[in-house]
């Protein structure tokens, strides 16, 4: 599912209009943080692996072409087919194609059980498969209960934390026949189970992404809590793995630092139930591994933004985000929503994700929480400034903003507006206090004071 | 120019200078080993069950089957004498050679199908308490050489909280974990 093109503030308000469910998805994420940070302090090493983990991502980006060719040559050798993309669309077209070339002549229910990739997401993957006749099935729970909804995931680690379990339950109702009213998260699971338990058992070609790659064996590594992804792949003759270049590590002795950090971060939990390395296909299956750049390796030549891509995608910044958390997933526009989301995206296309890095408080949380050290809020900063530049953010904010540089810089002019503005402020109130004021809608505006710090000054200097 | 030269070529012009791989050396988990399993198993869902022998396994799992159960063991000297179809299969007992006591995961690498440990409704791990180690440091200093064509890290039953953060056990995999820790 894709996104109808909006401004992160509009879909945020309109997001804002059911107060009660918006201090409820506030809540629901910011229990996870509790979660995250309980888990986190019981490390005592935490902050060294913190440390660690950037350090290594930030060798990998700076031996990523070393890197590459050593995953792709360890691969093959393991009997891996190896697909290079440059962008979304030649990796979908890729996809098809060796789906194509595994069905032909075969009788294979043109049908894919797909377990969680934000990067298909991103390449818009299942659209393009849909258009060319093949089903694609997602099998997590939470990406079940969206694409069965015919929305995107709203987080990357939580796909439908924004759906109530009410819902949840008339949507299954519908659509896989549960008692309707019944919303007991036990029964729907369990319902979701044996639903999907049957498509594992009769479809053939499965995809999951890829959490961690590691250059010195060739084996990738895939990380779920359901089993979704092994049930998957292992039943099936034709297994596809898509990954972003930037997913590599250098050696599997490394995953032991990624795997400490990733769950904690991400639930709270200590691991995920299944970290899966997948080394060699089982025999007579097929494994393919799809490996795509779209616009990272142009975000790895802009110095400012190039550690955006030590991003191990476990949503820490979203749930710790007062912004994320109070405007929901899906108001960012992108596959990867939230504070690391508003950093990606303005890469790929700057008009239309210029309003993203706006979309923060700059308070900092999500750099602290980063199980890489992102430095994600001074990002956001960065690329406020090159938007601008850039000529990318709204001419009305443009000609405001260059109004204020100029009355800023003449103190004559200034003290002049400070005055008019208390006493029109004080005699004509609704001036200010009106909805055309966007600060006013959400505030109180003060009481303007009787006179400037420059008049006191002047008054009691002695 | 090939989209592999293509991005490699770009990869290379963009990555910045190289910057050397830091050092790991990390606190051991200084806890008792065991305790600390059973600890971070219970509180995800899973049992520690403590033996003296393979045999206590057979009558604990026997104990807790329902009747007519297919049950199947990758484990000598462990034989349940049932048969059915691996979609059917109630209870899968395998062994692993590497638990991690800081977040209780087992290194399982099956013998029969890879997909066994999975599709079994219920699964029992039998290990060794001698084979327990503090960290996942210490855990790929032990498998960083070994040679594989799937391995996993089990960390208790399966299970999701996708449905208004309400953790529910049994999503795909095994609705249960069983690890039988040997005392030798």
């Amino acid at each position: 599912m894709s996104f109808k093109e909006t401004v992160h503030s509009e879909a945020a308000l309109k997001f804002n209009k059911d107060f009660d469910r918006t201090t409820w998805h506030d809540e629901t994420l910011w229990f996870v943080r509790q979660k995250r940070d309980k888990a986190a302090f019981g490390v005592p090493d935490w902050e060294k692996l913190r440390n660690t983990a950037s350090q290594i991502k930030h060798n990998v980006i700076s031996n990523l072409h070393e890197y590459l060719i050593q995953f792709e040559e360890n691969a093959i050798k393991n009997g891996v087919k190896v697909h290079w993309a440059k962008d979304g669309e030649e990796h979908n077209a890729i996809v098809l194609d060796i789906i194509q070339s595994y069905t032909k002549n075969k009788n294979i229910l043109p049908s894919i059980v797909k377990s969680k990739s934000m990067l298909t997401e991103e390449c818009h993957m299942n659209d393009f498969l849909h258009k060319n006749g093949l089903e694609v099935i997602d099998t997590d729970l939470g990406e079940r209960i969206v694409q069965l909804a015919e929305e995107p995931p709203s987080h990357i680690v939580m796909p439908c934390i924004h759906w109530k379990k009410e819902e949840i339950g008339e949507l299954f109702h519908k659509h896989l026949g549960t008692e309707k009213g019944n919303k007991d998260p036990q029964y729907l699971t369990e319902a979701a189970r044996q639903h999907l338990r049957d498509k594992f058992l009769t479809r053939d070609i499965a995809m999951t992404g890829v959490n961690f790659a590691v250059a010195e064996t060739g084996e990738f590594v895939v990380c779920t809590n359901e089993g979704n992804a092994d049930i998957g792949a292992h039943l099936a003759g034709l297994h596809i793995a898509c990954m972003g270049i930037e997913k590599l590590i250098p050696e599997r002795k490394h995953l032991g630092v990624f795997l400490r950090l990733l769950a904690r971060s991400a639930t709270g939990q200590p691991i995920t139930t299944y970290s899966s390395h997948f080394k060699k296909p089982k025999e007579g299956q097929e494994m393919h591994i799809v490996i795509v750049d779209n616009g990272r390796s142009q975000q790895l030549g802009r110095e400012d933004f190039r550690n955006s891509l030590k991003c191990i995608r476990c949503g820490a910044c979203m749930n710790t985000c007062p912004v994320y958390r109070r405007s929901g997933g899906h108001s960012y526009h992108n596959a990867v929503p939230g504070p690391i989301g508003a950093i990606l995206a303005p890469n790929m296309d700057m008009r239309a994700n210029a309003d993203l890095p706006f979309a923060s408080t700059l308070c900092g949380s999500c750099s602290n929480v980063c199980p890489v050290k992102i430095d994600i809020h001074q990002q956001l900063y960065k690329w406020r400034q090159v938007l601008v530049k850039e000529g990318y953010t709204p001419k009305s904010k443009t000609i405001m903003m260059y109004g204020m540089g100029k009355l800023m810089a003449s103190p004559k002019a200034f003290q002049f507006s400070g005055k008019v503005g208390r006493i029109l402020m004080k005699q004509i109130p609704a001036l200010v206090n009106n909805k055309l004021n966007p600060w006013y809608l959400h505030r109180e505006m003060p009481e303007p004071p009787k006179e400037s710090f420059g008049e006191w000054y002047k008054k009691n200097r002695k | 120019m090939s989209s592999r030269e293509e991005i490699l070529a770009k990869v290379k012009l963009n990555q910045p200078a190289k910057v050397e791989l830091p050092t790991l050396d990390f606190q051991d988990l200084n806890k008792d080993l065991l305790e600390s399993f059973k600890a971070v198993l219970a509180s995800i869902g899973g049992e520690v069950i403590e033996i003296n022998s393979l045999e206590e396994i057979k009558n604990y799992v026997l104990n807790q089957a329902r009747e007519n159960a297919f049950l199947y063991s990758e484990v000598n000297g462990i034989d349940f004498g049932t048969k059915g179809d691996l979609k059917d299969l109630d209870f899968l007992l395998i062994e692993s050679d590497l638990g991690v006591a800081e977040n209780a995961a087992c290194w399982v690498v099956s013998k029969s199908e890879r997909v066994a440990p999975f599709i079994t409704q219920y699964l029992g791990i039998v290990i060794k308490k001698k084979n327990l180690v503090g960290t996942m440091h210490e855990a790929y200093n032990v498998i960083s050489d070994r040679d594989y064509g799937f391995g996993v890290f089990i960390a208790g039953p399966s299970k999701t909280a996708d449905i208004e953060q309400s953790l529910v056990l049994g999503a795909h995999g095994a609705r249960g974990l069983s690890v039988f820790v040997v005392n030798e």
